[in-house]
């Protein structure tokens, strides 16, 4: 593997120089027959993967209009070339959004355009060989799906959209990616990404609330699968698990109980990620989503509620209505998504996310405050890519920009933006999740 | 001779053009997108994405947030070639419309302009080191290609004039099927048969973008998904 330095901070951003290559080596393990199998996938790559690979990519093709617009409609004008945080970071030429897309775009060419069959050089249309296979492994996990590049395009050409793509083509001909697809393995077989089984979720919220207990004296309960609850809280299961994202579940907890709400967690649905998302997969995608829907309608909750993840937030924001009828204004016909609808409380935003629901209770003044207890911090916030991008908080475009900007200033007085002069027009500092930064 | 090769060829470019270019946008508009995927912040209403997908068309947001020098060659260029096109229709038309005439002077000269543009767009696809790395040889020839229709058109209007009423009387004529005679003027043959060459490659090429943008999922959805169900046909029979 090449050396691969962090860029030195510069007061004056200069856009790299390339160093083609050097990220090839880096490579992200290789499912197992095992992991790929549990998914429906083929154990490993197919003999026939060419063949497959590309009926697959037919069959995107015509399933997605943003795939076959993306694929058409650049003109290789560069405007996302210096865009790219693993671009930035890596200095390699393939990290450049319109070169990762270019991976996929030259087979496109060769195999589904006139030019790229008659004069392939020419439009810069490749052969899908072995060599280019491995190259879209290599490359298409090295993009976090932040949207970033969408924002500058003149075409709004989304190269998460095209990862989306081969990922979901890769899965196909038995060449998927360990992490990704053996957490979702996890999601299916235990109900979250981490692999929690029932007993150590009982055993963790427990011992969370002799935590609060011991740190405030107050009874702070972390209830699962009541029925009846008012809110159905689906959060992230980093949440339960790991340091700082727990200290969020405390949050929650206390906010629920501060203002009186009654809520509840899920063992069924106790993950708000969706890692159908990363791999592109329309099926699996919705079959995670499904387990928000059916914890819903056992549980007879009115409100549904998303713990803080960007990605999952994009998922439950954008997807989850299409996906699973988790949300509003759904056909009167359309019995699947009525059913839930039918049940949830509509003054409310469906799904909402946990800033919307702990803004609005501020607003309302159901929440006060001791700001001074944090005068010991200087806060500022990095606004998370996929809600920054791909998903909205509120009533109004950019609510997902100042709500959570408002809570932090309703609970603390020394705010501080990073970057005050870039942040009303473009939330571009705006990075990955840890999650996504482990799928490279 | 040479003006009956040209005629047929503009026929068959032209039918290529309208031919080809209904294809795609019918391809692009029967294809779903299943899901909502708006780049946000994105406009809440439907009126909301016209302004959206109007300032984009127009003047290039998007682009002047990403890189000023390409925003002001593109610009200059695409909107010289909008005012180098309306002055054309003067070609195609008798009586000239009024507008048409009026542009006349600016039309002239935004073809320096466009070729300005075109120049400056080259010149970074030449020597700057990340968009040298993604061009393909298609890439350079058709800046090529344009800066062809550019200068050989501006080299009849400002430097060797061609008898453009006879110019005018042949396509007058080839729109009703009668083909007439063309002045026999090297650089007239050179813009005309570029055009030619532009039009029969248009509807298989990166000169998509132009369709393409309307039908960019990223640019054109409403951002609405909790308050309105969105489901492709293809998703909805799974939940059968």
């Amino acid at each position: 593997m090449a050396d691969v330095a962090a860029p030195p901070y510069r007061t004056i951003p200069i856009i790299p120089a390339l160093k083609p290559g050097s990220m090839e080596g880096v490579k992200s393990f290789v499912a197992n027959e095992k992991i790929n199998e549990a998914l429906g996938f083929p154990g490993q790559l197919v003999d026939d993967w060419h063949d497959k690979a590309i009926a697959k990519m037919g069959e995107l093709l015509a399933n997605y209009r943003s795939l076959k617009v993306y694929m058409d409609a650049c003109v290789h004008c560069g405007a996302c070339s210096d865009k790219c945080h693993y671009f930035i970071g890596t200095q390699d030429p393939k990290n450049m959004p319109v070169a990762r897309q270019d991976l996929m775009r030259s087979v496109y060419r060769r195999y589904f355009t006139l030019p790229g069959k008659l004069f392939p050089k020419l439009v810069g249309a490749r052969d899908l060989t072995r060599d280019v296979l491995d190259e879209w492994y290599t490359y298409f996990h090295q993009c976090s799906e932040c949207r970033r590049c969408s924002v500058f395009c003149p075409y709004g050409i989304d190269t998460a959209e095209v990862t989306m793509a081969a990922r979901e083509i890769l899965d196909s001909i038995g060449y998927g990616q360990k992490y990704a697809n053996e957490i979702i393995g996890k999601v299916h077989r235990i109900g979250n990404n981490l692999g929690l089984p029932g007993p150590a979720l009982n055993d963790t919220l427990e011992g969370l609330e002799e935590d609060v207990k011991e740190a405030t004296g107050i009874d702070v309960r972390f209830p699962i699968d009541v029925k009846g609850a008012e809110v159905l809280l689906i959060t992230p299961s980093a949440d339960f698990f790991a340091e700082p994202h727990i200290d969020s579940l405390i949050g929650y907890a206390k906010v629920f109980h501060a203002t009186g709400t009654s809520w509840t967690l899920s063992s069924m649905a106790s993950e708000a990620g969706n890692f159908g998302m990363f791999i592109g997969n329309y099926d699996q995608l919705r079959k995670i989503a499904l387990r928000i829907r059916e914890a819903a309608l056992e549980l007879g909750v009115k409100r549904i509620v998303v713990g803080e993840c960007g990605h999952a937030w994009r998922v439950a924001y954008s997807f989850w209505n299409t996906l699973t009828g988790v949300g509003g204004g759904a056909d009167e016909t359309d019995r699947f998504a009525q059913m839930l609808q039918k049940q949830l409380d509509h003054r409310y935003k469906q799904p909402m996310h946990i800033c919307e629901f702990t803004w609005d209770l501020i607003e309302r003044g159901a929440l006060s405050f001791n700001k001074e207890a944090n005068d010991k911090h200087i806060i500022t916030f990095h606004d998370s890519c996929n809600v920054a991008r791909g998903s909205r908080m509120g009533d109004f475009a950019g609510g997902q920009f100042e709500i959570p900007r408002n809570i932090i200033k309703a609970v603390a007085n020394n705010f501080v933006e990073m970057a005050p002069e870039q942040r009303a027009s473009k939330p571009s500092a705006a990075g990955a999740g840890v999650a996504c930064l482990l799928m490279t | 001779m040479a003006s009956i090769l040209i005629a047929i060829l503009f026929y068959f470019a032209t039918l290529m053009f309208v031919v080809g270019l209904f294809y795609r946008i019918n391809t692009y508009a029967r294809t779903p997108a299943p899901l909502k995927i708006p780049t946000t912040p994105a406009p809440t209403t439907q009126s909301g994405v016209v302004l959206r997908m109007a300032r984009e068309v127009v003047f290039f947001e998007s682009l002047f947030k990403a890189n000023l020098w390409i925003w002001s060659m593109g610009w200059l260029f695409h909107a010289s070639l909008a005012l180098v096109f309306m002055r054309h229709l003067r070609y195609f038309t008798e009586p000239v419309w009024g507008w048409v005439a009026l542009i006349q002077p600016f039309g002239m000269y935004a073809g320096l302009t466009m070729l300005l543009g075109l120049l400056g767009l080259w010149a970074r696809r030449l020597f700057v080191e990340r968009i040298r790395y993604i061009s393909t040889p298609s890439d350079h020839l058709m800046l090529l290609l344009l800066i062809g229709i550019a200068a050989s058109g501006l080299v009849m209007t400002f430097l060797v004039h061609t008898d453009v009423i006879a110019v005018k009387n042949f396509f007058l004529g080839w729109m009703q099927l009668s083909i007439g005679a063309l002045p026999a003027d090297f650089a007239l043959y050179v813009h005309l048969l570029s055009v030619i060459a532009l039009l029969a490659i248009f509807p298989i090429s990166k000169l998509l973008h132009a369709p393409g943008v309307f039908f960019s999922p990223s640019r054109n959805q409403v951002d609405n998904p909790r308050e309105k169900r969105h489901i492709a046909p293809w998703a909805a029979g799974l939940e059968k």
